[in-house]
């Protein structure tokens, strides 16, 4: 039962490694198609959301892909490529979103929650840092041990 | 005070994702509002002639409505009798058929009825694509040849009474 399993694990996970665009006509360069498909995993697919559109079948991601082997064939830059996606479908088609004055909240809020743990840990160590050790004890603190001590607690 | 500090997260949080809940992940805002109709020219449904030109919309004096759709898309027969509403309310409505074969949206047209003032068709669909278009149906209002609003999906007597006959009625641009 578990050598099954393995092996339909195995089956499953080899195929998914050559689920890239298996109905395309891919770029005869590999090292210009490995550019586009780089680019092709930063764009997101509009129909499937949260997959980039190498990830997805869905018809129109099929379109994209076609689309971003032709600009690079074309001699487009990287930035010229996503200016394409970006044009028609806007900052939403990036599965990285640009740093901008819509989005530096989003890119900040990481920091500014590591400054505020920084700010309680600073905050903590000041607190401990009052209460001072090496003050000798007070007569009337003395006095309370030496009840607890030889009265077996009751003071 | 210490002690609300939990509290106060927690309904930060909360509020946040109750304001994350009402919000349609499928609505893409369009990247080309108050852009220029992109340059297109599509033939008609079944020919080689031109069917649709982007000058023919950015030509009108009135406002034009841009319907992609398709025959093989159920939410288009959801949409279609609003269509068929709005032609007879005198709306110049275009519509383009989506990567769809051309007897299918004939007899898409044929057996409903023909809502559109022109059909083109947009087999491969990269004309499409330059609108922005990710899925049929999906509704564009054009004044003076400028993309002033899009919807995706069906689109219904609310969604154009609200957003839609406000932009007709403007005067502006």
């Amino acid at each position: 039962m578990k050598v099954l399993f393995s092996f339909i694990l195995w089956a499953m996970m080899s195929f998914s490694t050559f689920a890239v665009g298996v109905d395309e006509v891919r770029l005869s360069d590999p090292a210009e198609e490995a550019h586009a498909q780089d680019l092709m995993k930063q764009l997101r697919c509009l129909v499937c959301q949260n997959q980039s559109i190498v990830d997805s079948n869905v018809d129109l991601a099929r379109d994209l892909r076609i689309i971003v082997r032709e600009r690079i064939i074309a001699g487009d830059s990287d930035e010229q490529v996503f200016a394409f996606m970006t044009s028609r479908y806007g900052d939403w088609v990036l599965l990285k979103p640009p740093f901008d004055k819509s989005t530096f909240v989003l890119w900040l809020s990481p920091l500014l929650l590591l400054m505020i743990g920084f700010f309680i840990i600073f905050r903590n160590q000041q607190s401990a840092k009052t209460i001072n050790r090496d003050e000798p004890l007070s007569d009337e603190e003395k006095n309370r041990i030496n009840a607890l001590l030889s009265d077996k607690g009751e003071v | 005070m210490n002690k609300f500090i939990p509290f106060m997260i927690f309904c930060v949080i909360s509020g946040a994702l109750y304001i994350g809940l009402n919000l349609n992940p499928g609505n893409i805002p369009s990247a080309l509002i108050n852009d220029p109709v992109p340059q297109f020219s599509l033939p008609v449904v079944g020919g080689e002639e031109v069917g649709l030109t982007s000058d023919e919309l950015a030509g009108q004096d009135e406002v034009v409505i841009v319907n992609f759709f398709a025959s093989w898309c159920a939410p288009c027969y959801v949409e279609h009798p609003f269509l068929m509403d709005l032609k007879a309310r005198g709306y110049k409505i275009y519509g383009v058929a989506y990567k769809d074969k051309a007897r299918n949206t004939n007899t898409f047209l044929a057996e409903l009825g023909n809502p559109y003032y022109k059909v083109a068709a947009d087999e491969v669909g990269r004309v499409s694509i330059d609108f922005g278009v990710y899925g049929v149906p999906e509704t564009y209002v054009i004044k003076n040849g400028v993309i002033r609003y899009k919807h995706s999906g069906p689109i219904h007597e609310m969604e154009f009474e609200d957003k839609v006959i406000p932009i007709i009625e403007s005067v502006d641009q």
